[in-house]
């Protein structure tokens, strides 16, 4: 069964249509990445799955008891946020904001899943350290984090690897795999790096205003356009 | 020393620092999201309407804060709205609507009234000028404050440190921003009385940005810049008791001393 599935998605600004024509989806344990050059619509479909911009036509469907809200969301990072005044621990618990309901503060179950979830991306030791003095890849990891206490099945990430030096790079790409591997949790990332999305990923996505390619990165490997797009090096 | 005791006997001196008070806690503990928001200057805008609704109430003669509590409140949510979705930016939109309400007061005030010693009170703050209904309302009011802080503590949050994602999962952070605003409207009403609508804005912002100078978590941020606020208060009523200086300017030159010294020591 599938635990999300696009139907025949359009999305457009002020009438103009920015993407449409997309048509996938993705089971359980599924590694996707979005490719496209700026512009094609990567960013005005995460907001359609995030539930930020509603689409102009066709359908966005969850399975497995899946909801919009309960995605893992990793966004860019705004320069606001580089030098803000808190925690790790108070980043990471903030994850936890879908759960909350109709409570009004964390409760023992929240915290716990965030003590998890920290242990799990190696920041034990920055845990009570500011968010402001971190490097951008533990800032990165820190973020992962507290995705993962918003979800259970699925993580969607913007560019997670934007600004970081290629040994953290490396490690982000780690995490986000053994994340996938060991969890069975689905990953969905939009990247610049195609290389990497060729390497991590199972399914390719690529976009140019409509969907050009969706299939399995072993097929998209041998496709023409990968060809195209990477400037006649095979990968 | 017993003077110092006396002080505490006048009825208008307890009003002024128990109001006072909780309308400096409110303002930091707002102050603290405002500044991380880059909302700063909403605080400036609003108290310049709050002077414009000051000025046409007292014109009218009805009571200040009945007009301006809803007028300032309003335009929150309206600069709130604009600074997201608006053709002219936040910034912008702010020195329009702040500045127009200080001319529209200003003309008020001048075909009324006159420039009579209320409506520098106004713009500048006194702390006589706080009746006791006034002081009455602003304390159930800042309660009120304090109380919507407290409770929607983890959602202010994560709609301060992160919009995107809060929205992502579900949080209506629309509601979370129209609450600041509105908070902090009232907060801006009630304190320009005695702060004046000219220094309001620095309650707001000065104890955030000191507490930022010396600690590194939210929370302690939060907790640190309500003592600041607290503290500055208090030293700058009782100072300018003795120094006979305008209350308003003081309490603000007492939070740049401890700003100074927040730099000083946050510097180690």
């Amino acid at each position: 069964m599938a635990i999300l599935t696009c139907k025949d998605l359009r999305f457009s600004y002020d009438g103009s249509t920015v993407l449409e024509g997309v048509n996938f989806s993705l089971k359980a344990g599924n590694y996707l990445c979005i490719v496209g050059e700026n512009g094609s619509g990567k960013s005005t479909l995460m907001k359609g799955l995030l539930g930020l911009k509603a689409p102009d036509a066709g359908q966005i469907e969850f399975g497995e008891g899946l909801k919009s809200t309960e995605i893992g969301y990793l966004p860019q990072q705004t320069q606001l946020q580089r030098d803000f005044p808190a925690s790790v621990w108070e980043v990471v618990l903030s994850g936890c904001l879908n759960s909350l309901g109709r409570r009004l503060h964390y409760n023992a179950e929240d915290k716990k899943r965030a003590e998890v979830n920290i242990e799990r991306m190696g920041i034990e030791e920055l845990r009570d350290k500011s968010y402001q003095e971190l490097s951008g890849g533990q800032q990165q990891r820190v973020l992962l984090a507290r995705a993962l206490c918003a979800t259970k099945k699925m993580l969607l990430l913007d560019e997670p690897v934007t600004g970081l030096d290629p040994i953290a790079t490396g490690e982000m790409y780690n995490l986000i795999k053994l994340v996938n591997l060991c969890d069975n949790i689905t990953v969905i990332m939009v990247s610049h790096d195609i290389h990497a999305a060729a390497r991590y990923a199972t399914h390719i996505l690529h976009l140019g205003q409509k969907q050009l390619f969706f299939g399995t990165a072993a097929q998209y490997r041998e496709s023409d356009l990968a060809r195209r797009f990477l400037g006649g090096n095979r990968l | 020393m017993s003077e110092f005791w006396h002080l505490f006997s006048f009825h208008f001196m307890q009003r002024a620092l128990i109001v006072g008070g909780l309308i400096s806690l409110c303002a930091a503990l707002l102050g603290v999201s405002l500044v991380l928001k880059r909302y700063s200057m909403i605080g400036d805008g609003l108290s310049h309407v709050g002077f414009g609704a000051l000025a046409i109430a007292s014109a009218l003669h009805v009571a200040p804060l009945a007009v301006a509590v809803p007028v300032v409140v309003l335009t929150a949510v309206l600069l709130l709205r604009l600074s997201q979705n608006g053709k002219i930016k936040g910034d912008a939109m702010i020195a329009i609507i702040s500045s127009s309400a200080l001319a529209i007061g200003v003309i008020c005030v001048s075909v009324t009234t006159g420039m009579n010693t209320e409506v520098s009170s106004y713009m500048f703050g006194s702390v006589l000028s706080l009746s006791r209904a006034d002081a009455i309302l602003s304390g159930i009011l800042s309660a009120a404050v304090l109380l919507l802080f407290v409770l929607f503590y983890p959602r202010l949050f994560a709609v301060t440190f992160d919009e995107t994602f809060s929205k992502a999962t579900g949080t209506r952070t629309e509601l979370y921003n129209t609450l600041l605003a509105v908070l902090t409207a009232i907060t801006v009403v009630l304190g320009m009385r005695m702060m004046g609508a000219l220094l309001i804005s620095s309650l707001i912002i000065f104890p955030a940005l000191s507490a930022m100078r010396l600690c590194r978590s939210f929370k302690r941020v939060v907790i640190c810049a309500a003592c600041v606020s607290l503290a500055c208060f208090v030293i700058g009523v009782i100072a300018s008791y003795f120094l006979e200086t305008p209350t308003g300017a003081s309490v603000v030159a007492a939070n740049l001393l401890c700003f100074c010294a927040c730099c000083l020591i946050g510097k180690k």
